[in-house]
């Protein structure tokens, strides 16, 4: 039998939207007072569902301590506490939340164990962004 | 076609273990979920249901009812239980957060009037849970 499972994880960063596409007035018309040059940061959760069928012999779609530790080298250990606009993956595109969840998922794209179904990645309690990648664009997390 | 969703909570013990295997084996795979004297969750249940809206009550179902139906069918079995030891469907299936959704659906499965069961969503914590829409 399929299920699906889901797991948060919680990290901190700073970031600063801006693009050199722009010249300052319209970065500072375009993204406000998230062009502030000195950066501002958001403590980030990042909800990642997995699907597959529920192994017999562990009731699991995935070995949860596995995928723990997927996300401790692969997620928190390379944006925890950092700038992310001096991250190589923002290296030449902005920081929004957008564009991170779409390098969130091409990193759990990584983790075999089950299949990735999408990424649900929250800047603040007001905002969250979904990606479920470019062949099932209207998934979201309800 | 509208979704509905209700939630519940129940309180209950467990531990993972496959019989199958060895207890060096078990406390590989699970860790610190093989203790055998178990240990406990606060769990949230959410049951989603779709349909249709009927024109003179304005509902998809009575919430009261589907209240009624999931206190019935399974918070008076699972709440305040030890699921492994008091709940029939974990004698043979390990009650992971995958399972217990999977166990729920089962109980539910055909006893919602006038809706579809659409997703049953069992928090563990609020950091992991599992949903299961049937076998689609």
């Amino acid at each position: 039998m399929k299920a699906h499972l889901n797991r948060r994880y919680h990290f901190s960063a700073s970031h600063r939207l801006h693009t050199e596409a722009y010249d300052a007035m319209e970065n500072l018309t375009v993204f406000g007072k998230c062009n502030n040059p000195h950066g501002h940061g958001h403590n980030y959760t990042v909800q990642v569902t997995l699907s597959g069928q529920v192994d017999p012999a562990t009731g699991m779609v995935c070995n949860l301590s596995e995928l723990d530790a997927f996300a401790q080298t692969n997620l928190l250990a390379r944006f925890d506490h950092t700038n992310l606009n001096a991250l190589d993956c923002f290296a030449n595109t902005v920081s929004t939340t957008e564009n991170l969840s779409i390098e969130i998922y091409r990193i759990f794209q990584d983790f075999t164990a089950a299949h990735l179904e999408r990424v649900h990645v929250e800047e603040t309690s007001n905002n969250s962004f979904d990606y479920a990648g470019e062949a099932n664009p209207s998934a979201v997390t309800i | 076609m509208i979704f509905l969703t209700r939630k519940a909570e129940f309180s209950a013990a467990h531990f993972y273990w496959n019989e199958a295997w060895s207890p060096e084996e078990n406390q590989r795979v699970f860790g610190k979920c093989a203790n055998r004297n178990g240990h406990g969750h606060n769990y949230t249940l959410e049951v989603t249901v779709a349909g249709e809206i009927e024109p003179i009550s304005g509902f998809v179902v009575d919430l009261k009812e589907l209240k009624e139906i999931l206190e019935r069918e399974v918070i008076s079995i699972y709440d305040h239980r030890h699921l492994n030891l008091e709940v029939p469907e974990f004698k043979d299936r390990i009650p992971t957060t995958e399972n217990i959704a999977i166990a729920i659906w089962q109980r539910l499965d055909g006893k919602i009037p006038h809706a579809k069961l659409y997703r049953v969503r069992i928090y563990e914590l609020p950091d992991l849970f599992a949903d299961y829409y049937g076998e689609l």
